[in-house]
């Protein structure tokens, strides 16, 4: 089955950063997915790259990532998706998740 | 004024049965016994065509050896049957459609034949009288549609015709009452013929055959959720239930869907229900099957009381052992009975709380679907605010205080409101979407010719709904452009949440129409299945201390 890769960017307000230059959250099993999020300087923005089998579903995945950005104020990440057939609060779980491991602070 | 008496024989229908049992009499062995292989002759002995005929088989006991018998008579001499049964669960069920044995159909649940009932309504196999829920149509067993003869399952029987119907009782006795009170004829399947038996519950006199089924009789374990499938979803929701319902409403007395959603709510009790410091304000009698993922919340001392429905595979020493909670008889085995449960679920519990498939803007809910003739169960009974209460609970007072018609419509008098709870998700498997303009239940009727759309709860009825977006408190709205609005608000991103207006949202939002898990102070990335009491079955077992003993398709130890 084929993939579809859908590529998102979101202006920010970028009142929130994030601390780890690479982190990892989630794994793409059946209903759920993984979320990679890359520190990176986009002038505030935030970048969003999604590998999903479901069709027809870009404005949805737009709408629910515009939420996160604008609910937590990140910016000047990039993330990448890999999804399996996650619903779209499980997507928006996953996120919040993922900014949270992404900005602990790093264990000394 | 002069009166017209008629003259006609006022006892036909006891010489009727009285007729039926001589043609009988040959297969009758010692005192009620008819043997397995007599079966079909007897039924063609005493069915009589156009008889109204019940075959006992509801969410979990089945009738199963005599829904297969009933197929085998000869169409030639039993035809046009009215069937009147509350579920329509076996492939027998529909054959005798199929081979002319029956012709009409009365029913409330259909499952697992669904399709095929919405199949054979067009091809014009079967004429459906109409789909009720299970109060209503064990109603109508005493009132136009008694049965001729009633086709049951017991456990157990003694020769004279005694029942032990034990720990999954269900439907029996109103099914046997009905019939044998107004001279109809009781044939019963059991799995054992025995001298004594554990307890009596049905007496022998109202009932007339007994056979020994060669199998004993089906059972399905239809209200056991794995807990390992319960997602992080399921807890989110759990959460705000537990949060902005249960606490909120301080809800005492209540009943549970079948699905994940409510088995998650269960298994958090002792965590986050804990937590919020709840144990003795919430969730102290239940109208419920025995669930196993209430075991947890039993051990930890939150439940006081369990009434039945029916049985449940597995739990039968378990709730044995627990006679403080469960109602279980002098012989040391639980009794449930549908009928009872159905009404404690009406008219006294605060609140039910279960599962959908498809929510409207107006708030009707329903699980019926374009092709699938499914019917409601006892979820209607129970998920509607019963007009015939007249017990105030605080759950009750509290949601007819907030509500925004009141004035309009009550005037003066301080009434109360049951919480009808549904729990949907935006978009479930396969993103199919619970909300949407427009319900199947429309598509549905026009495809099978329904006078009415089969709507599990009305609108009006239901005061919650619970998506991951939030919960909509629907009783405080004052119009229904509000409702539509509330509901619109947490429905996500789903063809009726995309035509939310954000400003009216946000002032929901401030009334208290609306709560997001952010308004309850709820932390979602806490939302995981570390919520849980109990991660599998096995955790279950060890909860019982050993108790539960889950079928083997539970097992993975």
């Amino acid at each position: 089955m084929a993939l579809e890769i859908l590529e998102f960017e979101f202006k920010s307000a970028a009142t929130q950063g994030i601390n780890k230059e690479w982190s990892h959250f989630g794994v793409t099993g059946s209903g759920d997915l993984e979320v990679l999020m890359e520190k990176k300087d986009l002038g505030g923005a935030v970048k969003a790259k999604v590998v999903t089998p479901v069709k027809g579903f870009d404005a949805v995945w737009e709408k629910m990532l515009g939420k996160f950005v604008d609910d937590t104020g990140v910016g000047n990440v990039s993330i990448e998706i890999n999804d399996d057939n996650a619903t779209p609060i499980v997507v928006y779980v996953r996120l919040r998740q993922a900014l949270a491991e992404a900005t602990a602070k790093e264990v000394e | 004024m002069e009166y017209k008496g008629i003259t006609r024989e006022w006892d036909t229908r006891k010489k009727d049965a009285l007729e039926r049992a001589k043609k009988a009499a040959p297969y009758v062995k010692e005192g009620k016994i008819v043997d397995a292989k007599d079966t079909v002759a007897l039924m063609e002995a005493v069915i009589k065509p156009f008889d109204k005929v019940n075959i006992e088989g509801n969410n979990q006991k089945q009738a199963d050896f005599l829904a297969k018998c009933l197929c085998q008579v000869d169409p030639a001499k039993v035809h046009d049957l009215h069937m009147v049964q509350s579920v329509v669960a076996l492939p027998e069920h529909l054959d005798v459609f199929e081979k002319g044995i029956a012709k009409k159909l009365d029913m409330s649940f259909s499952g697992a034949q669904a399709g095929r009932i919405s199949q054979f309504l067009q091809e014009g196999k079967l004429e459906l009288g109409a789909i009720h829920t299970y109060l209503e149509l064990y109603g109508r067993y005493f009132l136009d549609l008694t049965p001729r003869v009633a086709l049951v399952a017991a456990t157990m029987a003694d020769k004279d015709g005694n029942l032990y119907t034990g720990f999954s009782t269900e439907d029996t006795p109103a099914i046997v009452e009905a019939t044998k009170f107004r001279q109809g004829i009781v044939i019963v399947q059991v799995n054992e013929i025995v001298d004594k038996l554990p307890r009596v519950d049905i007496p022998g006199d109202w009932v007339d055959y007994i056979i020994k089924s060669p199998k004993p009789f089906y059972i399905e374990p239809l209200f056991t959720r794995d807990p390992a499938l319960i997602t992080d979803a399921q807890v989110l929701k759990g959460m705000m239930a537990i949060k902005g319902i249960y606490a909120e409403y301080q809800v005492e007395s209540l009943n549970h869907g079948i699905g994940f959603d409510t088995a998650a709510i269960e298994l958090m009790l002792p965590t986050y229900g804990e937590e919020l410091g709840l144990k003795g304000k919430i969730c102290k009698n239940f109208i419920l099957n025995p669930h196993p993922s209430l075991i947890p919340a039993i051990e930890t001392g939150w439940v006081e009381s369990v009434y039945c429905f029916g049985g449940e595979l597995g739990m039968e020493d378990y709730v044995a052992a627990r006679s403080d909670i469960f109602f279980v008889g002098p012989d040391g085995s639980m009794r449930s009975n549908r009928a009872f449960s159905q009404t404690a679920g009406h008219y006294a519990i605060d609140m039910f709380i279960g599962g959908t498939l498809q929510v409207d803007p107006y708030g009707n809910s329903s699980t019926a679907t374009a092709n699938r003739v499914a019917g409601f169960g006892g979820a209607p009974n129970m998920g509607c605010d019963p007009k015939g209460r007249r017990h105030a609970s605080h759950a009750w007072l509290k949601c007819g205080e907030e509500y925004g018609l009141k004035e309009e419509l009550w005037g003066p008098v301080r009434r109360g409101k049951r919480l009808v709870v549904q729990l949907a998700e935006t978009f479930r498997e396969k993103l199919a979407p619970g909300f949407v303009e427009e319900l199947d239940a429309f598509i549905l009727a026009k495809n099978a010719n329904l006078p009415i759309e089969p709507v599990m709860i009305y609108g009006d009825d239901m005061t919650h709904i619970i998506t991951e977006e939030g919960i909509a408190y629907l009783p405080k709205c004052r119009c229904m452009a509000e409702r539509t609005a509330a509901i619109r608000g947490i429905a996500g991103f789903t063809e009726v949440g995309m035509k939310a207006d954000p400003k009216e949202t946000k002032r929901l939002r401030e009334l208290g129409i609306i709560k997001t898990a952010a308004d309850l102070g709820i932390d979602i990335t806490r939302a995981t299945r570390d919520m849980l009491a109990a991660k599998n079955v096995y955790d279950l077992v060890v909860w019982s201390k050993g108790l539960y003993n889950p079928p083997a398709r539970f097992r993975s130890w």
